[in-house]
């Protein structure tokens, strides 16, 4: 079953990481991940830009309303996911401890996936 | 599960909006300096045990507040105040302070901070080590290192500094709309100062830290600030320059030009994120000279290769910046993008008039030694090259030119 694990945290806080504290935090996810796939587990997965980078369309409203960053002011912001493919929701929480472990801070969300279209082009 | 590094990256990030909020219940930077000072100890006991608040900064500011109150209170032998255990998240605490902790009075408390740094009597690098030293944080002893001086010196300096700006008085009253964006502009200029301090310093590693500070700052401004188009362009123009870092100097320390920049080195994801700002200021059809700047930078990063570059586009951009920001600086940068478009005849031209006023420039004379040489006016061109190293601001400048020179003197100059 694909479930994602969306990444929340303060994004202030990680964007205040030296490079040498970022990258050493990226390596540990990387060997992490790399275990993930070996074991045929970790599907697509992305780091978004700060929310700074971030445009947001507003559909409320005819016509929608284009406002600069993210769409919600919120204490944590979403910074980026993964796509895995696990047995069921407790496998998916064992590889968000996985993670967890070399990225403290924040939350993951575990979310089932309800459609997935990998790459239509 | 609280790990030190974490903590000390939510204390670092909380910093600006905490003193700031401070400075506006105390107002006085030496005192909410002290108050947050005790706060990030109180914070470095409770969260390691206790876990880190929802809300860090909010933490901080009631922290350290109540400890200011507390010790006034001890002192006039009064009732204390709750222990900060107490307040271990802030639903139970009522008070004014924490209905003005919206993201508006952030803004207008961070601002206020950073603009105190600001103050126009005070010499630029003063404004920006004591920027460093109260928004950003770092201690005088990097400071000091950052500025290549004694840390005694540093800590007389910042300490007249904040003499200067608590004569000065600290402007209290929240700002109306012409005053905010007074202050803003006074604010992205220091920050701009700030990333330039470290940019220039070329392989120095105690100064290399302030451009990313600068853009840590840039970034905390957009967050305030999200529909500035200024804004973006100055965080853009940062990322894009910064991205370039691991290409501008080889091992010896040299300087290397643009056009000779190994360009796999520059930095993808940093180009990435400045190019996606540029997308957004655009939007707003409303230019400035930062976002003409990075637009300029823009420009190169997506040159793949030096002779790809589009000096037409760039020529046109620094004539745009000519006339929103008449300067001489500007027309010599121009210059080299004319240069490359209509030959280095008309560019000499171009700066010809400007000698009186660049005549203490390193930079003026290395342009006019270039293009001289580029006519084939050898001994003209050594002149300015002498000229050049005469005025050279650090030794990578200085070498660059002898470099020139060196070129000159070889058979197949001229």
């Amino acid at each position: 079953m694909l479930y994602t694990i969306l990444c929340y945290n303060d994004e202030n806080v990680v964007w205040s990481w030296t490079q040498e504290e970022d990258a050493a935090v990226m390596e540990k996810l990387r060997q992490v991940q790399a275990r993930l796939v070996d074991r045929g587990v970790m599907g697509p997965s992305l780091r978004l830009m700060p929310t700074t980078a971030a445009t947001t369309l507003r559909k409320s409203q005819e016509p929608p309303l284009v406002l600069d960053g993210p769409f919600a002011e919120t204490k944590e912001q979403l910074l980026g996911f993964y796509v895995i493919d696990v047995e069921n929701l407790e496998a998916a929480l064992g590889v968000a401890r996985e993670l967890a472990a070399v990225n403290p801070g924040g939350a993951y969300e575990i979310r089932p996936v309800a459609l997935f279209i990998p790459d239509p082009r | 599960m609280t790990d030190l590094s974490w903590i000390n990256a939510a204390i670092t990030s909380a910093r600006p909006a905490s003193v700031g909020a401070l400075l506006r219940y105390f107002r006085d930077l030496d005192e909410a300096e002290e108050a947050f000072q005790e706060a990030c100890l109180r914070a470095l006991k409770s969260w390691p045990t206790n876990g880190p608040p929802r809300d860090p900064t909010a933490w901080l500011i009631m922290v350290g507040r109540n400890a200011a109150l507390d010790s006034v209170r001890k002192r006039s032998r009064n009732v204390e105040l709750p222990s900060d255990e107490v307040i271990s998240d802030l639903d139970d605490v009522e008070t004014p302070l924490i209905e003005r902790l919206d993201s508006s009075h952030y803004r207008d408390d961070v601002l206020r901070l950073m603009f105190v740094c600001c103050q126009p009597d005070l010499p630029a690098t003063q404004q920006i080590a004591l920027a460093l030293r109260i928004v950003s944080g770092l201690s005088v002893k990097q400071i000091a290192r950052a500025f290549l001086v004694a840390e005694p010196a540093m800590e007389q300096r910042i300490t007249r500094a904040k003499a200067r700006i608590a004569d000065a008085g600290v402007p209290f009253e929240v700002p109306g709309a012409v005053e905010r964006s007074e202050r803003l502009a006074a604010v992205m200029a220091m920050t701009y100062l700030i990333f330039n301090e470290g940019y220039s310093a070329g392989t120095d590693a105690a100064r290399a830290p302030l451009t990313e500070e600068a853009i840590r700052l840039a970034r905390l401004l957009l967050r305030l600030f999200p529909a500035e188009p200024e804004v973006m362009g100055l965080a853009a123009l940062m990322l894009l320059q910064q991205a370039r870092r691991r290409a501008r100097f080889d091992g010896a320390g040299e300087i290397i030009l643009l056009e000779d920049q190994d360009r796999t080195l520059w930095d993808q994801e940093l180009i990435a994120e400045g190019l996606a700002l540029m997308d957004k200021a655009m939007r707003h059809n409303r230019p400035g000279p930062y976002q003409i700047q990075a637009a300029i930078a823009a420009t190169h990063s997506r040159a793949g290769l030096a002779k790809q570059t589009d000096w037409a586009g760039i020529d046109a951009l620094y004539a745009a910046l000519e006339r929103m920001q008449p300067s001489p600086v500007v027309t010599l940068n121009r210059a080299v993008a004319t240069s490359k478009v209509a030959g280095p005849e008309k560019a000499l031209e171009m700066i010809a008039p400007l000698e009186s006023r660049l005549a203490g420039y390193f930079h003026y004379f290395g342009a006019k030694g270039a293009f001289l040489w580029q006519l084939g006016r050898t001994q003209e061109a050594r002149i300015a090259f002498d000229r050049a190293i005469s005025l050279a601001g650090s030794a990578a400048e200085a070498a660059h030119i002898r470099r020139h020179l060196d070129r000159l003197q070889s058979p197949q100059a001229g």
